[in-house]
């Protein structure tokens, strides 16, 4: 199996995600050792280019980037020549002429990974795009049930929130469905985009519903400009209807894993006391993070996923890179 | 000299020509056989199922299509502001070349067209390129602003064929009305870019399935069909003539033929990229397929070529709209809504509606030519004995691939490259002047051959 770039889940099938969750076990065990880095991209160049502010994703890439031992730079574009009239266009050819392996990228709109990739030689690792896809986050959330309950195919997974305007939420229906969870999505009308059932899901419009029988409950955040955007009454309304409260864990598996992707905000969608709390998963999620984005670099650089079963140390030796 | 200044010299020299075999569809007419068409000096005289006059010259049209000439009711030609873009020059060298004889091209320009000056020079420009008649469209506010009516009869005796703010729509309902009821005095028509804009703001492509998939701002339908039904209850009130322009969704198609079965003088347009792509092209996130009003769902699309069977649409209009190739090349998010469509519209047409839904080939002459010289008034859309020859003459059988390198438009973005086409233009005739020829076999007479020797 060799992926290329991962531009999302959507175009993954099953084997290749479990692949990359196989190989990210891999990773993880190298991250509770003393010495916490290998040589498997020594030599190879990642550009971190982020267009849009990101703090935890763009830390856990770099951690990953060297613990991979690989030579990393970042490009923080947000608010440098980008806004000033440079075109994606020259920022690529930028990047081609810097003759860069892999580019990591983040950016507001959507489909900019895609456009990248035709663009350019160097393999793409979508950090985040616009409303599409979050892949790495959904790998990472995947590792962390798989690593929880066993695994993923039978569960049911409630995700609750903005689906409308959640990347992590494709990408995890995408993710989850391929891999046979149940999932529902769980949201007021507003914020639940049009034919979303046709993604596989089940649409609920009461947190009790949602959650009901639920093995996960992944807690989007809420972005609080919604309100001003007409998609809530109020914050107050949307914690007393949505937001995970201490008390309403009753309709889920007395087992329930509860997941945020980050950054929380306390007392709207989730109590301090539940993301907080034991079914609380949410910072092993953030040390998944790291040993999830060492394997997807890994593989899109041509490395050699672990043997099943085997332990191997073909992770020890460094290889060629990909370009 | 090549095979195509031949021909055009041959045909200039020629007293008289003789254009023979092909299928003359003439829908105004009731036409629809295989004639011959005696020209003299570009004049028709005569039309007959095979004629024995001698000529200067023969044009073999076996297995042809001859059709009045096409006109495009709405295209934009860039020019002034935009001549990065697309020109007159070039813009009408196009709908030349796309078959088409006229174009009302659409005022927002930069400035926008809204004084009589600004007509004047669309016209000695278009004159002066001599490809095609261009009928201007006046916006219908001042500077396309939605807010003072422009000197409309002003604009109509400088030559304007109807009023539109198309780029946007009207947004205030009173002035639309006032528009309506303005525009009645001197019959003008008024062509209504039907969007809701506090729904569509923001958008990117059709709100469905895909922008759920692919994350992207959508464009609810309701923005069409609710901007739609706003302006055809304003012509039921004023009694003004209203043409709804790129209508792209089943409920602006369900919301006109209501309208029209009340007897509200209305008609519509539809563009061929609605009655051949979707929303599911935007999964690519190629910037060529944004455009506006948005590629729609596949039921949208079924609906407008309904509305096409039955008449609820009653013309097909490329909504021309070149961009540069920079600023087509950027992220979605960022690019201009817009594609080109002059030079593909006669090919997509008969690819889509005549070959893969049965369409008559006379249906796609109304669509072309019949229908936008009764809405429009522009003249033409008939072959008529007596008058200069205005002719789109075309081979619904010839395949093709489309290739945008090739294109005499400026722009590129085409969202039919490679595309596999069976129907292609082979000459069109303005005025009785050949403005596009492609491999025609043109016999002169002995006579003329030795003139242009
Ligand atoms: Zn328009």
């Amino acid at each position: 199996m060799a992926i290329k770039h991962l531009l999302g889940l959507q175009e993954l099938n099953a084997e290749e995600i479990l692949t990359i969750l196989d190989t990210a076990r891999t990773f993880r065990e190298v991250l509770e050792r003393p010495i916490k880095k290998v040589p498997a991209l020594r030599g190879v160049t990642i550009c971190n280019a982020f267009f849009e502010p990101s703090t935890r994703t763009r830390v856990s890439f770099e951690l990953a980037e060297k613990r991979l031992s690989a030579d990393m730079v970042n490009f923080s574009a947000s608010n440098s020549s980008v806004t000033k009239g440079e075109t994606l266009r020259d920022t690529i050819q930028n990047i081609e002429a810097m003759k860069l392996d892999i580019v990591v990228v983040r950016h507001s709109s959507a489909g900019v990974p895609t456009y990248l990739a035709k663009h350019l030689a160097a393999r793409i690792v979508n950090a985040g795009d616009g409303q599409h896809e979050h892949p790495t986050q959904a790998l990472l959330d995947l590792y962390t049930i798989r690593e929880k309950k066993g695994r993923i195919a039978g569960l049911k997974v409630a995700i609750v929130g903005d689906i409308a305007h959640s990347r992590v939420a494709r990408s995890d229906i995408w993710g989850l469905t391929k891999l046979g969870a149940e999932v529902t999505v769980v949201a007021p009308r507003t914020l639940v985009p049009l034919e979303i059932e046709r993604m596989g899901v089940k649409v609920a419009t009461s947190l009790e519903e949602g959650i009901r029988g639920a093995d996960v409950i992944n807690v989007l955040r809420l972005q609080l400009e919604r309100q001003a955007g007409g998609f809530l009454p109020s914050l107050r309304e949307y914690r007393m209807t949505f937001g995970l409260e201490p008390g309403g864990l009753g309709p889920a598996t007395p087992d329930v894993l509860i997941m945020h992707p980050g950054p929380i905000n306390r007392g709207v969608e989730i109590h301090p006391d539940l993301a907080d709390g034991p079914h609380s998963v949410i910072l092993e999620q953030v040390t998944n993070g790291v040993a999830i984005r060492m394997a997807v670099l890994y593989l899109v650089s041509g490395g050699t996923p672990p043997e099943p079963m085997v332990e191997g140390n073909v992770l020890m030796t460094a290889h060629p890179a990909g370009r | 000299m090549n095979r195509t200044a031949q021909a055009l010299r041959s045909w200039e020299r020629a007293e008289t020509i003789l254009l023979r075999g092909a299928l003359l569809v003439d829908p105004a007419a009731g036409l629809e056989e295989v004639q011959d068409l005696f020209l003299r000096r570009g004049r028709v005289e005569g039309i007959a199922p095979q004629i024995a006059r001698e000529a200067d010259l023969i044009v073999d049209l076996d297995g042809m299509v001859c059709a009045p000439g096409f006109g495009d009711l709405h295209v934009h030609l860039r020019e002034p502001g935009d001549e990065d873009a697309e020109t007159i020059e070039t813009g009408t060298h196009a709908a030349a070349v796309g078959g088409f004889t006229r174009v009302a091209c659409m005022p927002n320009t930069h400035p926008p067209i809204d004084t009589r000056g600004q007509i004047e020079f669309l016209l000695r420009r278009a004159a002066e390129c001599g490809h095609c008649r261009v009928h201007p469209v006046a916006a219908a506010t001042v500077a396309r602003a939605g807010k003072q009516l422009t000197d409309m009869r002003e604009l109509q005796g400088a030559g304007a064929i109807a009023v539109s703010d198309d780029g946007s729509p009207v947004a205030d309902a009173l002035i639309m009305r006032r528009l309506l009821e303005y525009a009645r005095t001197w019959d003008m028509l008024v062509i209504t870019h039907a969007e809701e804009l506090s729904l569509s703001r923001g958008g990117i492509m059709n709100e469905g399935y895909w922008s759920t998939v692919l994350g992207l701002p959508g464009i609810p339908a309701a923005s069409e069909g609710v901007a739609i039904a706003r302006d055809v209850r304003l012509a039921e009130l004023t009694g003004a003539r209203l043409h709804v322009a790129h209508v792209s969704t089943r409920e602006g198609v369900e919301v006109i033929r209501l309208a029209k079965s009340r007897g509200i003088p209305v008609t519509a347009e539809t563009a061929p990229h609605y009655i051949s792509l979707t929303d599911e092209s935007l999964k690519s996130f190629d910037p060529v397929y944004r455009v506006n009003p948005p590629l729609r769902a596949e039921q949208d699309r079924q609906a407008v070529l309904e509305g096409l069977r039955d008449g609820t649409l009653d013309i097909i209009a490329c909504d021309h709209a070149p961009h540069t190739r920079v600023a087509k090349d950027q992220e979605l998010s960022a690019a201009p809504p817009g594609m080109i469509g002059l030079e593909t519209a006669v090919g997509v047409t008969i690819e889509f509606l005549h070959h893969r839904e049965g369409f008559d080939l006379s249906q796609i002459v109304r669509a072309f030519a019949t229908r936008p010289a009764e809405i429009s008034g522009w003249g033409g859309g008939r072959i008529r004995l007596g008058e200069d020859a205005d002719l789109t003459i075309l081979d619904p059988h010839a395949e093709w691939v489309v290739d945008p390198q090739s294109f005499v438009s400026m722009a590129g973005n085409c969202p039919f490259r490679d595309l596999k086409l069976r129907g292609r233009v082979r000459m069109t005739v303005c005025d009785g002047r050949i403005t596009h020829e492609e491999g025609l076999r043109f016999c002169p007479s002995e006579r003329l051959q030795s003139q242009l020797v």
